[in-house]
This record gives structure tokens, C-alpha cells and sequence, in this order.
């Protein structure tokens, strides 16, 4: 792999820029491989550097239906935060965010990771005591969060003109979440691909999975791919919002449905907000992009839905909420606008496990799955290569339905 | 936005309804049902890329709930059965 650094940028501009190495290679595809990885995603592609980097794991294909990069990864708004609320979840996403600090170094790709803290707005006392119990136990688990006062949060956000004593729902105070950041989502992919393609992982692009296919005896044997037959005795399947459309030509139902989240980019303005701003109250988050646009987020389409679109009352309810506290935001015009589909538990909370067919694992569920790709990626990638769970993902199994076990995460996300 | 077709209002704007999640499986006899066939009733609902039944609720309206098979591709209402929940 070609190192990217100041003395290579230089060299490089010395030839014109020519000389540059592709970013990973384009391999023909073979009949088979040890592991075969469905989705060149953040999931998909972090699995896949783990698996090459900590267990040695090469010979793995990731087959990718569009291309790399191209799904959710590029359609989330990079978020990387970890004030959950069960037990299980917090270390979860400790890990995930401390492995996003380190990222840049690790794959040698600028992540332009910015730990930029994120401020919930709180409009009601329920929510303010929920919030201080959802701190006491990300205390335990080394995550941070702190309670501010209405005006600690108007000086942390001057832009924060709305929500006064006039207002039907004045603010009440504030949570301070520091460990919070953006970064750059591009950056996740690519370098995680690159990273990979260097240990020897092979990238298929446009090569898209028809169906899973099982042996006589019930297991895992390999994928039937628009380009042909490609066996393994090991697939994950990390496809957000198709998962159940692909395991379901395995015969196994997964307890996941599929809806339509919403994201929307106002044009770019000077820098007026330096944190991430929820308000979970009214519905709406959103932070400033290095570009200066603002990055909006809301709550998902009623329903199921393949869709990738937006709806009308969606972009009308989350920007009406947001204007009620930040009403100067209101001569903004919006650039661009654009849904992803995910699927979601019952819980809220994701599934990383081995399914009942022998061999093939499913990375589903999740709900703001940004922020946990690299521990996602890490603790799949472990529990393929050992065939056992890594601790920090090990409550997420299929079989906690079995016993309704379920982790609720509803109400920490934008989940409903 | 969709167009709902309430079985009293008859077409009314998405707004005024309230989603009421996929319709799945029959309720199993609590008698003779297995855990396992418990389990899957609470935990299972079809997810197909194309049409689905589900339920909607006329919460600002009549106030009826009411089923309706909706494709979650081209979100076509196809057909809007009076059937009661």
C-alpha cells in the first residue's frame, strides 16, 4: 500500500499527480473464498480489514451490488457518539468511538474525525430525568455525559435564539455529551477498502448477490451472484435494509423490517454552530458540516419502505421543529435532500450473530450504525474467524428474541 | 405524502393517521401455542420489497383503524380493506 503523508503529497505533485496508486486493485472474481462478505458498506468493509488484520483472515471477498461506498455509509450524518442506555449497548459504542479516534493513524487515511461534543437540547423534566439515568450508567461504562443549565447552553450555542419562557415549550436545560464527533464518511469507506485491499481482501464491485445458497446438509455453501456461482463456507451479510429480501432465499426469517430515514443539507453558510445540536423534544438533530452546510436529521417515514426519497411532511415537521429553537435558520435554502433504508429489530438495538443456517452471519439492525462500524466490524470480524462472540457483542444475538430478551434502545436514536 | 383512503373519511391526507405497524401472523391460542410460535407472533413481520398489509389508525379523523395494503416500492395504495382490526 502507497503511504499517504506530506512527503508522498509532495513527491506526487512534483510528477503532476500521475504516479498515484489505485486505492485498491479490481482482482477477477474466483469460485470460491474462505469468507465471502455481501456489501461493500462501513459494516461490510470494516468485517472485512478486521478479519485480514487481527485474525489473518485473506482470502475474502467483498461483493458489493452497486458501488463501494455507495450505500449507507454515504447516506447516514456521521454522527460518532455513545450516550446509549442499556449496559450492553454503552461499552459497545465506547469501543466504536474510540477506535473512530484512532482510525486516522490506523488505516493512514484523514478521517477529519472533529470530537466536536453534542449538546441535547431538553424542553421537559421526563426527558431531563431520563437523561441523568441514561448518565449514571454511561458513568460506569467510561462514556460522559453532564447536565448544563439553560443558559450553559445558549452560551454554548449563541445561534440558539428560540425556546424561551415565551415559548409553549421553553428549554429547560441541557445534556452534554462530549465524547461526540463527526467525521468524514467517504473516508470511512475508502480507507477501510484500501486498508483491506492491502492485507490481500479482494473488492467486487457491481457484483451483486441473487441469492444464498445452502448445501444438502442445510449449510452455508456459497452465494449465486449476477456474475456466477462464488463459493464459501462462511457469509456475512451486512446489506442494511435488503437483509431479509437476501436471507429469506436461504429460507430464515429475521425478526427486521425495513423503513426510510431522512436527511437534509441546507446551503452553506460561515460557521454558526461548533457542536452536534439534539432535540430529541421536537424531533430534529443536526451539526455544520466542514463546508458550513448544515446537516439536518429527523425522524423516519411512517412505514415500511424501499424508498430512498423523502416526503413532503417529513422535511416539514423535522425543519419546523428545528425552527422553532433556531428561528434565524429560517431564509435558509436547502441544497439537497435524501433517504436510506434500514431495517430495525423489534428492540432497536443490532443483530450480529450466526443465523441457524451453519455459516452464514447476519450484521442487521442497525439503527445509526454509523458510530459503530469500526467495533461492528472488529467484534464480526471476531466472531467469524473464533466462532465465538466477542464480549462486546455477544448480548446482540438472534437468541435473545427467543427469550424476549430484548436490549431497548428505542428513544435513544430517532427511532420510534 | 400518501393519500389514505379511510373506510368513513374516504381519502385523506397521511398526516391525519397514525401508523399502526405490519400485519403479521394471527394471534396463537395462549393454550395450545408452543413458545416458539409465541415468540415468532411478537417478533415477526413480513418485510417484503413490494406490497404489505398494515394497519393505520384515523387518530385526527374518525378515529377508526382500519388495514391497508400499501407497496412500500412505489407506495401505491392498492386496495384499502374494510376489514376491522
Amino acid at each position: 500500500m502507497q503511504n499517504y503523508s506530506l512527503f508522498s503529497l509532495a513527491r506526487n505533485a512534483l510528477t503532476g499527480h500521475k504516479n498515484w496508486q489505485k486505492a485498491w486493485r479490481s482482482a477477477p472474481l474466483k469460485e470460491a473464498y474462505e469468507v465471502i462478505i455481501i456489501g461493500a458498506g462501513g459494516h461490510g468493509l470494516a468485517t472485512a480489514y478486521y478479519l485480514a488484520k487481527e485474525f489473518g483472515i485473506t482470502n475474502v471477498a467483498v461483493l458489493e451490488r452497486g458501488w463501494l461506498g455507495g450505500g449507507n455509509v454515504a447516506r447516514n450524518t456521521v454522527t460518532v457518539r455513545s450516550n446509549y442506555l442499556r449496559d450492553q449497548s454503552i461499552p459497545f459504542y465506547v469501543k466504536s468511538v474510540s477506535l473512530y479516534e484512532g482510525l486516522t493513524k490506523d488505516l493512514n487515511f484523514n478521517m477529519m474525525h472533529s470530537k466536536r461534543t453534542m449538546v441535547d437540547v431538553v424542553l421537559n423534566y421526563p426527558k431531563m430525568r431520563d437523561l441523568r439515568r441514561r448518565q449514571l450508567t454511561m458513568d460506569i461504562y467510561g462514556s460522559t455525559y453532564e447536565q448544563i443549565t439553560v443558559d450553559e447552553v445558549r452560551n454554548i450555542i449563541p445561534a440558539l435564539t428560540g425556546g424561551g419562557p415565551q415559548s409553549r415549550l421553553p428549554i429547560i436545560g441541557g445534556m452534554v455529551h462530549k465524547d461526540a464527533g463527526v467525521n468524514r464518511h467517504d473516508a470511512v469507506a475508502w480507507g477501510y477498502a484500501r486498508a483491506a485491499d492491502a492485507l490481500g481482501v479482494e473488492m467486487h464491485q457491481q457484483t451483486a448477490v441473487t441469492a444464498l445458497l445452502r448445501a444438502e446438509n442445510g449449510d452455508i455453501q456459497g452465494v449465486e451472484t449476477v456474475k456466477g456461482t462464488v463459493k464459501a463456507k462462511k457469509v456475512i451479510v451486512a446489506v442494511s435494509g435488503h437483509t431479509t429480501s437476501l436471507t429469506e432465499t436461504a429460507g430464515l426469517r429475521l425478526p427486521l423490517r425495513t423503513m426510510n430515514l431522512t436527511a437534509f443539507v441546507s446551503e452553506p453558510i460561515k460557521p454558526i454552530v461548533d457542536v452536534i445540536v439534539n432535540c430529541s423534544d421536537l424531533g430534529f438533530y443536526f451539526s455544520q458540516s466542514d463546508k458550513g452546510e448544515l446537516v439536518i436529521g429527523g425522524a423516519p417515514d411512517s412505514g415500511q419502505s424501499f424508498r430512498r426519497d423523502i416526503k413532503q411532511h417529513v422535511f416539514e415537521d423535522t425543519v419546523g421543529a428545528m425552527l422553532e429553537l433556531f428561528p434565524s435558520f429560517k431564509k435558509l435554502k436547502l441544497l439537497r435532500q435524501w433517504g436510506g433504508h434500514l431495517d430495525i429489530a423489534p428492540d432497536a438495538s443490532p443483530i450480529m450473530d450466526e443465523t441457524s443456517v451453519s455459516g452464514l452471519y447476519v450484521t442487521a439492525g442497525w439503527w445509526g450504525g454509523y458510530k459503530a462500524i469500526p467495533a461492528g466490524g472488529l467484534t464480526m470480524a471476531h466472531h467469524v474467524a473464533t466462532n465465538s462472540p466477542h464480549p462486546l457483542m455477544q448480548a446482540f444475538s438472534l437468541n435473545r428474541f427467543k427469550n424476549l430478551d430484548y436490549i431497548l434502545e428505542t428513544g435513544t436514536t430517532t427511532a420510534r | 405524502m400518501l393519500l389514505i383512503n379511510c373506510p368513513f373519511c374516504k381519502h385523506r391526507n397521511e398526516t391525519e393517521f397514525v401508523y399502526g405497524g405490519p400485519v403479521g401472523a394471527n394471534r396463537p391460542d395462549l393454550n395450545s401455542a408452543s413458545d416458539e410460535e409465541w415468540v415468532d407472533f411478537l417478533t415477526m413481520v413480513p418485510n417484503p420489497i413490494g406490497p404489505v398489509n398494515e394497519r393505520w389508525w384515523h387518530a385526527l379523523g374518525c378515529g377508526e383503524w382500519f388495514i391497508i395494503c400499501r407497496d412500500t416500492v412505489t407506495h401505491e395504495i392498492l386496495e384499502t380493506p374494510i376489514e376491522k382490526v
